[in-house]
């Protein structure tokens, strides 16, 4: 069997002590072990951001990261991304600027975009564009992504 | 017409804050019970006699199932062309074919097994260019091209590699260039593109014992999936079931049936099992449908007033491997193929060729983004040799009320003159902008048409449940994969039941629970499905009436529903309520009138007609979709690099249902264009695909996407839902001829290819320097 390592980490404001298999990636944890589905798989090499959640409130392709690096930090994911039932300003953001078509890249654009305005609040179109530059969006949506930002930027 | 409530205003996505949560559920995030994973052994030649398949080894290895074949599983599949296989069968036609899959208990196990098989491979000649292809001493790809079985509006060439020969003649042609005060000739090529949806194929199927099969899959039509398993594996439809999830992008990658079926006999031998399947984004690239290459050459006449006299076009298609579903494209191609133009003499050659590529097939545009490059660059060339604006020839040879198409369909409900018109405006249109140093302005415009490319009769239905307090329930087959139709036709429903938009459900498709759809392909399902839609409100709303005329004791014609009550226009005391009528529907003596209101509606298309097998004459589209692209950009001569300055996009909607959804899909539709005119091009070394990742195949990103101004028209489509088209692909056809045509005004030089890299760019501008032109 392959080896296992005991790790402590918060999930979406939860404490939690799992078994991570060594070699295996942070976005299979999630979604096989912590069955947090939100976060997708568009490539597996690090290329479309459709994996990107918060680690210690920075954006991380978990597709690159190793599930055991997770040991002693916070994690957010797009499903703790809204707080008792209250969406957050980004995802509001998203539903009233049609920031999306299929959905599939959307928890990492909005993960991504929440990151962004944490860090820069009033963030300029060339802010936006170089934080989201390695989100990948088919449906074409970035003109509309690029307008939630602004709309939820400032707070 | 009534005012309109609900159709026409820009309501929030019915599939909003499932997807800004994460909680929207794709097919790999549903837990489906105990799993079997599979992985396939690819071919590593292009064209090859299977010598022997050796897999004991891969039995051996610990946790695998099962390993199939191509011998095992012979079974034949295919939309319009029956020429494929689930799985290579003596010989591998393209590079990456698969010739065995494994099913293992975990993806690992399954991936190390297939390295344990051994194939050997007697290499054959192979075809790698279409061109070649199509010579009567080509090497045959298809041996067996006599004996396939294939829908009879296609005309293949057996012993020849020429899968689908399409004709059309309109006019005389002869005449037409004798009319002409000019000829002008060019060849063009596009090249092979990629779909590249965020979420790449995925299917898993059960066999259950009492010989039920269940698919899930990405698949953009489940009931075609049904069909096509339903044939060639000889289950009656009853047995089938397709279920849907959302799909995380299509842009036709996702028609027809492609995965599922690779995998049931692996199900029939573990009853019970979930063996899945999940494409990584390098198997995506290389092993689904890409778009065919087209190399074309385009000859017309022109009078010296700019109007085109004659038009003949030959079009070769890289059809690849397997053109089950190409065959259908070159036709659709072929009898557009004189755009958004009105041109009396026409003469078109469309072959659709096989050769040792990657599949070719179906992907936004089916067809018109790589014909309608040539057919507005032409029109680019036409205005260059006259001297003319490009404006205006466009305007001059434009389809208006009345114009006919290539197959001679008159056409209808349309303003492509103010399509044009409204980019040109945009763009400021005739005013010359000088670049700063070493750098050139231009600017282009192009038109663009489209119809959905579907059979005759193809069909939508759907059925509506009205509950017992007045809410709706609205079932349909159509999938949602980004499009917006669960939002869409919810609108139409709501609107035509007199029901609050949020007081109706709608869900995607499962076979054994919604109605037939064709397939969401083609920009057709707003059309189509609506229309089933709105007939099968009008029917429920017909039940309800006719129940509450019975309960109320007062005439039919003397009542009016407001979405909460039914009541007398005449006395508005008398009223029930629609979750009075709603229920089992009974008079207060307690004597029964009705049960539950169930409403259902069906489609299909009555004003479309086969093609005459010599001319391509007839009436192949449903509705006609208009619209243009406009642009401004700036070329550095340094580099090469195309900076786009301006690009202003409009679209003849009929009636746009959802404005909000409507210019998003404008926006997603240009940006697609964009990047195949900018990036995009699948390469091939001797049918080895070079960029198989988003690293060597780039696609537009926030970053490099200019802002779009977008221009929604609305010319009413008379017999569409509300005066509503279609118009999902439309956007992306027009872009790349548009950039073209401005780097061409901006530079002096006509690039018949794409995409435009800085590369091909400062070439063509060295090239020129070296020339002294």
């Amino acid at each position: 069997m392959s080896e296992k390592i005991t790790i402590n980490f918060t999930v979406n404001g939860e404490k939690e002590q799992r078994e991570a298999v060594v070699g295996h990636t942070l976005l299979r944890f999630i979604r096989n072990e912590l069955h947090l589905t939100g976060v997708k798989e568009g490539c597996g090499i690090g290329e479309c951001g459709a994996c990107v959640v918060l680690l210690d409130g920075k954006p991380v392709n978990s597709c690159l990261v190793l599930a055991v690096e997770l040991d002693g930090r916070e994690l957010v994911t797009i499903e703790g991304l809204s707080k008792n039932g209250e969406l957050d300003r980004v995802q509001q953001a998203f539903i009233d600027h049609a920031a999306f078509q299929c959905g599939y890249c959307t928890p990492g654009m909005i993960l991504s975009a929440r990151a962004l305005l944490d860090r820069k609040p009033n963030p300029t179109d060339a802010d936006i564009d170089e934080a989201l530059s390695g989100n990948l969006c088919r449906c074409g949506a970035y003109q509309e992504i690029r307008g939630a930002i602004k709309a939820s930027s400032g707070k | 017409m009534a005012e309109l409530k609900t159709v026409g205003t820009s309501i929030p996505r019915k599939d909003a804050i499932e997807k800004v949560t994460g909680l929207a559920e794709f097919i790999e995030d549903r837990y489906m019970g105990p799993m079997l994973y599979a992985k396939m052994k690819k071919s590593t030649v292009a064209h090859a006699k299977i010598k022997n398949i050796d897999a004991s080894r891969a039995l051996e290895h610990p946790g695998v199932k099962a390993v199939l074949t191509g011998k095992d599983y012979p079974n034949m599949i295919g939309l319009y062309l029956i020429d494929r296989t689930f799985l290579a069968v003596d010989k591998v036609r393209f590079w990456g074919e698969p010739v065995a899959v494994v099913a293992a208990v975990t993806e690992e196990a399954a991936a190390e097994a297939v390295e344990l098989i051994e194939v050997e491979y007697e290499e054959l000649p192979a075809v790698f260019d279409p061109r070649e292809g199509i010579k009567p001493d080509a090497p045959i790809i298809h041996e067996n091209l006599a004996d396939y079985e294939i829908v009879p509006i296609f005309y293949p060439k057996p012993g020849t590699n020429i899968a689908n020969h399409f004709k059309l003649r309109k006019g005389d042609i002869d005449r037409g260039f004798e009319e002409a005060d000019m000829i002008i000739e060019r060849d063009y090529y596009v090249p092979q593109m990629q779909h590249v949806p965020i979420e790449t194929h995925k299917a898993a199927v059960q066999w259950s014992p009492d010989g039920k099969l269940t698919v899930w899959s990405t698949a953009q039509s489940p009931n075609v999936v049904r069909q096509l398993l339903s044939k060639s594996l000889d289950i009656p439809m009853h047995k089938i079931r397709v279920i849907s999830s959302y799909i995380g992008g299509g842009f036709g990658c996702k028609a027809g049936a492609s995965i599922e079926g690779l995998l049931v006999p692996i199900a029939q031998k573990y009853p019970g099992h979930i063996i899945r399947i999940v494409f990584s984004r390098e198997e995506d690239m290389q092993g689904t449908f890409t778009r065919q290459a087209l190399y074309s050459k385009l000859k017309t006449g022109v009078r010296k007033d700019g109007r085109i006299t004659a038009l003949q076009y030959e079009m070769i298609w890289d059809g690849g491997a397997y053109t089950e579903y190409g065959v259908n494209i070159v036709r659709a191609a072929g009898y557009s193929s004189t755009g958004a133009y009105d041109i009396p003499n026409v003469k078109t050659d469309s072959y659709c060729v096989y050769t040792n590529n990657s599949i070719g097939g179906p992907v936004r545009g089916f067809g018109m983004c790589e014909m309608q490059w040539g057919i507005e660059r032409q029109l680019e060339a036409i205005a260059r040799e006259l001297d003319m604006d490009p404006l205006e020839v466009r305007k001059l040879n434009g389809m208006k009320e009345g114009s006919t198409t290539a197959a001679g369909q008159v056409v209808h409900d349309l303003d492509y003159d103010q399509c044009l018109q409204v980019v040109a405006d945009k763009i400021s249109w005739g005013k010359k902008e000088s670049g700063s140093e070493g750098k050139f302005r231009g600017k282009g415009i192009a038109g663009l048409v489209k119809c959905p490319a579907q059979p005759s009769n193809a069909a939508s239905s759907a059925i509506i449940r009205i509950n017992e307090d007045g809410t709706a329930h609205v079932m349909i087959g159509a999938t949602e994969m980004g499009q917006g139709m669960l939002t869409a036709i919810s609108q139409i429903a709501s609107e035509a039941l007199n029901i609050p938009v949020d007081k109706i459900d709608i869900k995607v498709p499962d076979t054994d629970f919604t109605p037939y759809e064709w397939q969401s392909v083609g920009s057709r399902i707003t059309y189509t499905c609506g229309t089933s839609v709105k007939r099968a409100a009008e029917d429920a709303l017909g039940q309800i009436y006719c129940v509450a005329a019975d309960l109320l004791e007062t005439p039919q014609e003397d009542l009016s529903f407001d979405g909460k009550k039914i009541f007398s226009t005449k006395d508005p005391e008398i009223k029930a309520t629609i979750r009075e009528v709603a229920d089992s529907c009974k008079k207060c003596t307690g004597e029964g009138i009705a049960g539950p209101i169930i409403g259902r509606g069906s489609y299909v298309p009555t004003n479309m007609t086969n093609l005459d097998p010599e001319t391509g004459q007839g009436n192949p589209g449903l509705f006609y979709c208009f619209g243009a692209t406009g642009v401004e950009v700036e070329v550095d001569s340094e580099t090469g690099v195309i900076t786009v300055l301006q690009l202003a996009s409009s679209i003849d909607a009929g009636k746009a249902v959802n404005p909000q959804l409507c210019e998003a899909q404008l926006h997603g539709g240009t940006i697609m264009g964009l990047s195949t005119a900018l990036y995009e091009e699948v390469r091939f070394d001797k049918g080895i695909m070079l960029n198989r990742n988003f690293t060597d195949y780039k696609i537009a990103s926030i970053d490099n996407t200019p802002h779009i101004d977008s221009f929604i028209l609305e010319t009413p489509e008379t017999k569409g839902p509300y005066g509503a088209r279609g118009i999902g692909e439309q956007p992306m056809i027009g872009v790349a001829p548009a950039i073209a045509n401005a780097v061409c005004n901006a530079l002096d030089i006509e690039f018949n290819t794409f995409p435009l890299t800085p590369e091909r760019v400062w070439q063509a501008i060295k090239d020129k320097k070296n020339s002294g032109a």
